[in-house]
């Protein structure tokens, strides 16, 4: 996994409430067998028309927009568990996902992706997304180490809760299986204390 | 200490603790399927990782399966291949594969139940969502991702933080007609599709002690509409007469051991819930969704509420109705009978039930889908079959179908579609489909009519 510590980027700002990871990836291009190649498809049906016209109305399509960070309304990632939402999304180039809730799920998969998801309050969303679409240069500033989240030149700055051991692993690059390995002796111990049928 | 259900299994599984982070927690029973799975199988091969307890995983083919012709080779290269690689990865590791043809085949959160691989005071995970559908056992059970699958694969654990708890009571009798998919219905339409984020829920009250295990599974199959991770309902009598004798549950002394156990994992009396909801069945009436998301609900005899948001307005646009207005008499083309919500026999049982005699709309193309090969040869042990094509409905083969249409089982531009699946998400069940969620009973009334009425109004006295 990637290493993040801090970002400042553009923003796109997706002012949609519980955006499903049916509407970020399709179950028809779950077909796939390898982890890469969803970005194209991200968003398909609110990018291209069913014609597979570009849909010049949607927000990613809009050339004034750009950036690693995409800004979402609330309860973002809600629906299946796929990590293809997660791909899908870092594959299309997003390092940070912001909005005011995040499905559980979701959450995981994109931690397990280094997708960052910043939890901010719903007013200081708001404050984002009105910033991002008046002036669509507006940088933002994602520091992980401060847990802290900018609009870039300005006073505006929130502070967001993330585990400590999953910062670590952000911070780190390290994923959770190394870890759980390195804990093997600890799992056999379990397995015998609890009796499961197990040679061991 | 008073402890909750969850508590008491949650508790039983963790391994260790990480110091001011999540705990390790052992999982019993890993399922996985075609699609979230060949992923993590290539992670570990590339790392060089053994599948640490094979025998815990249990494998189906779901997702991507034909419903008709199930014998003939798929025709989709794609899905052909996902296929191939789930046998290939299964037979490399060792691991139990119930493969498409299989009389075991099947969508795997009704599968694991009727094999009576899914036990009380279980943890079990898979690559999907709705795995909250084995809480109904009293199991820890929740959906996970790929990168979860590769964990569990390696380690049988997962790095988990404990989640606070919730409980929704109901209590009191239900109303005739009035199904548990009605219930959990009613239930997201009163708290929203995020109240239950960050939570795992306990269902407690008359109404789910009351409940055949179909029903319960039901109930904690849309757990996660409202957010949850999972649902949970205590183990008792009905829980153990529906294990017993199944395939893989345990006999004998082994038996009597586990009924001993699992009598013990019920809620202790004043164990305190970080939240609690409580509900009376009387005010509980068949429910029809009329959103994109599940807490998007109503009484099939209300109407569409005025609500000035955005995201709402947007909502009803894609499907085409206005606020205020009422769903009764709305034409509908399309209905689908199935998924891990609602193909259990039950479901078809109370289907046929109401088809009996009748006759489908011409105007409708019904879909009835079990969720499993079991399912499938009961339905037609039982007759039921017979009912559904002398009335015009067509049985096909098991597996998820309509319900995320990424097989040719998908709902056209535009037209509406009963379904009893979970998830009426924009395109869900094919681009631009407008899916209207629920139960059985108003799917099979809405096929005879072609139009949405209220099932209650014909019910006999007999019926449940
Ligand atoms: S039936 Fe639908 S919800 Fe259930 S496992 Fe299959 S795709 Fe998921």
């Amino acid at each position: 996994m990637e290493k993040f510590t801090t970002l400042l980027s553009r923003a796109i700002p997706l002012a949609i409430e519980n955006v499903d990871t049916d509407q970020i990836i399709p179950a028809r291009f779950l077909k796939s067998i390898q982890k890469n190649g969803f970005g194209k498809n991200v968003f398909r049906d609110w990018r291209y028309h069913k014609d597979h016209r570009i849909n010049s109305n949607f927000i990613l399509n809009n050339a004034a927009y750009s950036g690693k960070i995409l800004v979402a309304g609330n309860n973002f990632g809600c629906g299946s568990s796929r990590e293809h939402a997660a791909w899908a999304l870092t594959d299309y180039g997003f390092k940070v996902i912001v909005s005011s809730f995040f499905a559980d799920i979701f959450k995981e998969n994109a931690l397990n992706n280094g997708l960052l998801p910043v939890q901010v309050t719903p007013e200081f969303l708001k404050v984002l997304l009105d910033k991002i679409e008046e002036t669509p240069e507006t940088q933002l500033e994602i520091n992980l180490v401060a847990q802290t989240i900018t609009v870039e030149g300005t006073s505006f700055k929130e502070h967001f809760a993330i585990n400590s051991y999953k910062k670590r692993c952000l911070i780190n690059g390290y994923d959770d299986i190394g870890f759980l390995l390195s804990k093997k002796n600890k799992i056999l111990a379990f397995e015998r204390q609890k009796g499961y049928p197990i040679d061991h | 200490m008073k402890k909750t259900l969850f508590d008491k299994v949650w508790d039983a599984h963790v391994v260790d603790a990480i110091e001011d982070g999540p705990q390790i927690l052992y999982i019993d029973q890993h399922l996985i399927h075609e699609v979230t799975s060949p992923q993590a199988f290539n992670e570990l091969e590339n790392r060089g990782i053994p599948i640490f307890r094979p025998q815990q995983v249990t494998a189906s083919a779901d997702h991507n399966t034909p419903t008709q012709n199930q014998h003939l080779p798929i025709k989709d290269e794609r899905s052909r291949k996902q296929l191939q690689q789930l046998s290939q990865n299964c037979k490399k590791n060792g691991i139990t594969l119930y493969n498409l043809g299989h009389k075991y085949n099947g969508i795997v959160h009704v599968i694991a139940p009727e094999l009576g691989i899914t036990q009380p005071g279980m943890t079990i995970v898979c690559g999907d969502s709705h795995t909250s559908t084995h809480g109904a056992f009293g199991a820890i059970a929740f959906g996970i991702g790929t990168s979860q699958v590769a964990q569990v694969f390696a380690s049988q654990c997962l790095l988990q933080t404990k989640p606070k708890s919730l409980r929704v009571t109901v209590n009191g009798t239900l109303k005739k007609g009035v199904l548990p998919k009605d219930v959990i219905l009613y239930i997201i339409s009163k708290l929203g599709t995020n109240s239950g984020t960050g939570y795992f829920c306990e269902y407690a009250g008359d109404v789910f002690k009351n409940m055949s295990m179909e029903g319960r599974m039901t109930v904690c199959n849309m757990s996660i509409e409202m957010g949850a991770r999972g649902g949970m309902i205590a183990p008792d009598e009905t829980t153990f007469d529906y294990i017993k004798n199944r395939k893989f549950a345990p006999k004998g002394k082994a038996l009597e051991q586990k009924l001993a156990y699992w009598k013990t994992l019920a809620t202790d009396e004043g164990a305190a819930f970080d939240k609690e909801y409580f509900f009376d069945a009387n005010d509980i009436a068949p429910m029809i969704t009329y959103g994109t998301n599940p807490g998007m609900g109503i009484k099939i005899t209300e109407t569409i509420p005025k609500i000035n948001t955005p995201s709402f307005e947007k909502s009803l646009a894609y499907m085409n109705f206005k606020k205020g207005e009422s769903l009764i008499n709305q034409a509908v083309n399309y209905v689908f009978i199935g998924s891990c919500t609602n193909s259990r026999i039950e479901d078809f049982r109370i289907a046929a039930h109401f088809i009996k005699g009748k006759n489908k709309a011409t105007n409708v193309t019904a879909w009835l889908v079990p969720g499993s090969k079991q399912v499938e040869t009961q339905i037609i042990e039982e007759g039921l079959k017979d009912i559904f094509t002398k009335a015009g409905f067509e049985l096909r083969q098991p597996g998820c179908s309509a319900c995320l249409a990424m097989n040719d089982d998908k709902i056209p531009e535009g037209e509406y579609c009963m379904s009893t699946s979970n998830r009426n998400f924009e395109g869900r069940q094919g681009q631009g489909a407008r899916t209207i969620l629920a139960s059985p009973l108003v799917a099979a009334a809405t096929a005879i009519e072609g139009k949405i009425i209220d099932p209650t109004k014909y019910l006999s006295d007999v019926f449940v």
